[in-house]
């Protein structure tokens, strides 16, 4: 066998490993993203119930919040990053880094300053390496984010709400992240958690939408908000991380099919190659053979 | 005769929903009863038992953690962070928490929200067993 014909089959049997180690990846990311999905659709109840009851003591009180009032001035805004754990997901990091570095400008130009507060490894890669101040960071759970994670985010950021200005509090809450639409649609999204934002119904919405009852609060609106804000955040926490991670599976699943698929056609065009460079040897070989025959044979005539 | 629409709701799924006769909660200012065509109340609840009366079978109780309910034209929600069928508690890891927590030795308001939160599950649980037998 030639040397050129060992070098393309020894880069075929490379890539083809590569090949098979992707489409595992590929499928293990979409058996998540269904499982991700599950996760979404089940947290769906608590949080239509939890905005409702929300709406309702806001609307049907006058009961004043921290969490609700937006500040006179904003000096200082926590912006929260939920990026993933690992790579090999595409785009999927770099687009929410990239939306917080517009945010980041946009802050600016309003003379706020931003903390960052970051979800998953590659953010915190990123922002170590440009030497970047981090107000916290947590990572480990990018791919299966639980309750009990979004809490701790919610009570760190909810912290830094409640403290003053002097003492290095923030005025307002920025989230960005990934938003799952379906398994081909994935946008990168900035949502303002706090203050919240109160939406002014027109008259035409109010007529459409269900009036909510007077309620009764126990033990009183104001005790019934101040237990439901955390919660609240909390929750748009959750949400998003969940959301997120079905992202970053869906963003996973796309690399690694593209990368299955190009892994293919370079096996396809290795082995044509190595067809050729085949081929060119057996040619090589049968005009040698020829060439010495015929060698032989004027050698033989002559004599 | 009217009934209440109950669905119980955990942050991450759907504990238990269902026609019912009556529940019995608590909340900060003490335990309140709701029966159909209860005027609309939206209250907080403390840690502890949600005691449901369904329509059809058992009485059973629900182990809560930070929640709030409301109750508008017959159809009441319990929400909270965590919330789990007095059935569907094993007992056994349920006191096992509880000694753990019990004999960590430090009085952080954390261990005791874990002791407080293991005794919650384990009433639930002995709730459960008991409505079981009889």
């Amino acid at each position: 066998m030639g040397a050129q014909l060992r070098v393309y089959r020894r880069r075929i049997k490379s890539v083809q490993a590569t090949k098979k180690i992707t489409k595992a990846m590929e499928l293990i990311a979409s058996s998540r993203i269904v499982k991700a999905q599950q996760r979404v659709d089940a947290s769906l109840p608590y949080t239509s119930e939890l905005l409702r009851a929300i709406t309702a003591v806001v609307s049907n009180s006058n009961a004043k919040h921290p969490l609700l009032t937006a500040p006179a001035t904003r000096k200082r805004a926590a912006v929260i990053l939920i990026t993933a754990d690992r790579g090999l997901a595409g785009a999927y990091s770099t687009a929410v880094l990239k939306e917080g570095e517009a945010l980041n400008n946009l802050l600016k130009e309003d003379g706020v300053d931003a903390e960052h507060f970051l979800v998953g490894r590659k953010s915190v890669g990123y922002y170590k390496f440009r030497e970047r101040a981090i107000a916290a960071s947590w990572t480990g759970f990018t791919d299966q984010p639980t309750y009990e994670n979004a809490k701790d985010i919610a009570a760190t950021v909810i912290e830094a709400f409640n403290k003053s200005a002097e003492e290095g509090g923030v005025d307002e809450i920025h989230l960005v992240y990934t938003h799952f639409v379906n398994m081909g649609v994935q946008e990168v999204r900035v949502r303002r958690i706090l203050p919240v934002e109160v939406i002014e119904m027109s008259a035409a919405d109010a007529k459409d939408a269900k009036v909510l009852p007077l309620y009764e609060f126990e033990p009183g609106p104001e005790a019934v908000l101040d237990a439901l804000m955390p919660r609240y955040v909390e929750n748009m926490v959750y949400t998003a991380l969940l959301l997120a991670a079905a992202s970053e599976h869906a963003a996973r699943r796309r690399a690694m099919k593209s990368a299955s698929d190009n892994a293919e056609d370079l096996i396809k065009n290795l082995a044509r190659m190595a067809n050729q460079a085949r081929q060119a040897e057996i040619t090589q070989e049968i005009s040698e053979i020829v060439g010495g025959a015929d060698a032989l044979s004027s050698a033989s005539a002559g004599s | 005769m009217a009934e209440l629409n109950v669905s119980v709701v955990a942050v991450d799924r759907n504990v238990w929903s269902g026609a019912a006769k009556s529940i019995v909660a608590k909340t900060p200012d003490g335990e309140i009863g709701i029966l159909p065509n209860h005027e609309p109340v939206l209250s907080l609840l403390v840690n502890g038992l949600v005691r449901i009366e369904p329509v059809e079978g058992d009485k059973f109780t629900v182990a809560v953690h930070g929640g709030f309910f409301s109750v508008d034209s017959n159809k009441v929600s319990v929400l909270a962070e965590v919330a789990e069928l007095g059935t569907a508690i094993d007992v056994d890891r349920a006191r096992a928490s509880l000694e753990r927590a019990k004999s960590s030795g430090v009085d952080t308001a954390e261990t005791l929200a874990a002791i407080h939160r293991a005794e919650t599950r384990l009433q639930a649980a002995n709730a459960a067993t008991a409505a079981g037998m009889h």
